[in-house]
């Protein structure tokens, strides 16, 4: 992967000006890059990383399984991509195994997901089973872990 | 008793160490502590924890009980190892069974390469600026260090001009570290090949401390023990402290003929007995993946490389770039300071701790040491520390 994207991907807040320096580009260049990153959709957006388990907000997020016979044009995608719509989804994987797509879905409590289940998910046509797992704690999310460890103290200076 | 109250009639420490001064280093490590939220870059390892892997290979080889001596050598597994990633890696060949010693980090590694070698009186050239322990340790096997100056101008690079006015009917070992602590210097292979012409042609032992061997930016690191004729007089010196992260392990090797490594196996087998064995279990696994594991470690160091130079540089110092190791090199000298002068201002006035250039021998005075295995943050805040700082110096 290009190096200007795996700065981003750690820290999207970066300066061009500092990203120019690591890079050995002009100020610029790195603006220009960027730009073209995001008209042809590499880069889809800026988010921050929240450990939501320290807010005291009412959310409960699922991590969903589900089986679909994929269509004779189109096999998942279409099915997949009705899914992806509904605002409740975060994530859509196409997965290999036992099931086919794997859902991340929040909603403000236990029932409002299980209502998405059944009246939602379940009459999608193509979909034929799903299994509900209820997240319980973050520990590590996109690369970032969520329980600030205690770092253990280095010298400062050393040979 | 205290033994502060001890009269003694005599001193009682050895002659030949009376001589050695104290590190600068730990000089400087006392004023630097005794102060609160200093940012450092005068640090000589990795901000990387060890990889995850091998911390967990250790503490399996622990449960399973991995809690004795290993044999003098080394483990014979891990010895294996090296000698497949010596091959693969810089393609020396070397015999796990009688070439291949695992030390106590490269530190033992060089004190059993310069005591095996010394006769008193026996001279060893080494550049200059160089790593601290070269010059006392040196002393302590009874031999006299002969330093070689290195020049900004010449990259830092050993050249053959200052190398040959050195040179004496009692030279007989060279000494060398590319790429290099503190400068950052590396070797291309013009200078490898007249450096093995010189050495031949004078009869010199060669040791080579390589210890920064893969962390090179653009530039391919070349060993001196692969040039031809040349492993037959050469003690290659590597470890897992910096490439791996893992300074805490000490854990080194010395690949070399089979009479040198059975001369510092002599020493070896008295003085240490062996390197801990939970140190060898965790080398072997790091010696599973090493290209995934080093390879993000200097994508990462080679950013920050980029990031220190261009500040440097537009604060107006005069800089090498540094191809090799994670230090930085930077001329202070301009500002009318010494090195030692400018550290302390730096870390007084604006808590930023760097290294004062002459803690590396005498030709390193009018520079500092910069440390850029430091977080990234860390050092965007250390370079506009220092800018403001050295803006103050020059208005
Ligand atoms: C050039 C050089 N050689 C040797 C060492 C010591 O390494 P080890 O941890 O393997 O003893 C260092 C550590 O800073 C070094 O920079």
């Amino acid at each position: 992967m290009d190096e200007l994207l795996k700065i981003l991907k750690n820290n999207a807040l970066e300066t061009p000006a500092n990203i120019a320096k690591m890079l050995n580009l002009s100020e610029d260049e790195v603006r220009k890059r960027i730009t073209e990153y995001e008209e042809q959709g590499i880069i889809r957006g800026y988010q921050a990383i929240v450990n939501e388990d320290q807010l005291k907000i009412d959310k409960v997020t699922a991590v969903i399984e589900v089986k679909v016979s994929p269509e004779r044009e189109g096999g998942f995608n279409h099915v997949a991509s009705r899914i992806s719509r509904f605002k409740e989804v975060q994530s859509v994987y196409l997965v290999s195994g036992d099931f086919d797509l794997l859902l991340f879905v929040v909603g403000s409590d236990l029932k409002e997901v299980a209502f998405f289940v059944s009246g939602k998910l379940a009459t999608i046509d193509g979909v034929h089973a799903t299994a509900t797992h209820f997240m319980l704690k973050t520990y590590k999310h996109h690369g970032v872990m969520m329980e600030t460890q205690d770092e253990y103290e280095r010298l400062k200076i050393t040979p | 008793m205290n033994t502060n109250d001890l009269k003694l009639r005599r001193d009682v420490v050895a002659e030949h160490l009376r001589g050695v001064p104290r590190s600068g280093i730990r000089d400087f490590f006392e004023i630097v502590n005794s102060m609160p939220n200093v940012i450092s870059l005068g640090i000589g390892e990795p901000d990387f924890d060890t990889p995850w892997h091998v911390r967990e290979a250790s503490v399996f080889a622990l449960e399973k009980g991995a809690t004795g001596y290993t044999s003098n050598m080394g483990l014979p597994g891990l010895r294996r190892e090296i000698a497949r990633y010596v091959e693969r890696t810089f393609g020396l060949l070397y015999d796990s069974e009688k070439e291949v010693l695992i030390t106590v980090g490269v530190s033992e590694g060089l004190d059993l390469a310069v005591r095996a070698l010394i006769n008193p009186g026996d001279e060893v050239l080494y550049h200059e600026p160089c790593y601290v322990s070269y010059g006392p340790l040196v002393v302590f096997a009874h031999g006299r260090p002969v330093p070689v100056g290195t020049r900004l101008e010449d990259g830092f690079r050993i050249t053959r001009e200052l190398l040959e006015k050195q040179i004496t009917s009692k030279s007989r070992i060279l000494l060398l570290n590319y790429p290099n602590n503190p400068t950052g210097a590396t070797l291309d292979m013009e200078d490898i090949r007249w450096i093995s012409e010189f050495a031949k042609s004078n009869d010199l032992m060669v040791i080579t401390d390589e210890i920064y061997a893969e962390l090179t930016y653009g530039k391919k690191h070349v060993s001196i023990a692969s040039m031809p004729d040349m492993k037959e007089r050469t003690i290659f010196l590597h470890g897992f402290s910096k490439a791996w992260a893992m300074t805490g392990f000490r854990i080194g090797y010395a690949c070399a003929p089979p009479e040198l490594i059975e001369a510092m196996m002599k020493i070896h087998q008295y003085s240490m007995l062996c390197a801990p064995i939970l140190s060898q279990e965790a080398a072997v696994e790091a010696l599973k993946n090493p290209e995934r594991d080093i390879g993000e470690m200097r994508s990462e160091y080679e950013k920050h490389r980029n990031f220190i130079l261009r500040s440097l540089r537009d604060m107006g110092l005069k800089c090498n770039e540094p191809h090799g190791a994670f230090y930085i090199f930077p001329y202070v000298g301009d500002t009318g300071l010494s090195s030692k002068e400018f550290a302390i201002r730096l870390l007084e006035e604006e808590k930023v701790a760097v290294v004062p250039g002459s803690a590396f021998g005498s030709s390193g005075e009018g520079f500092v040491r910069c440390s850029y295995a430091t977080s990234l943050v860390e050092l965007k805040e250390a370079m506009s520390r220092m800018a403001k700082f050295i803006k103050r110096l020059r208005s």
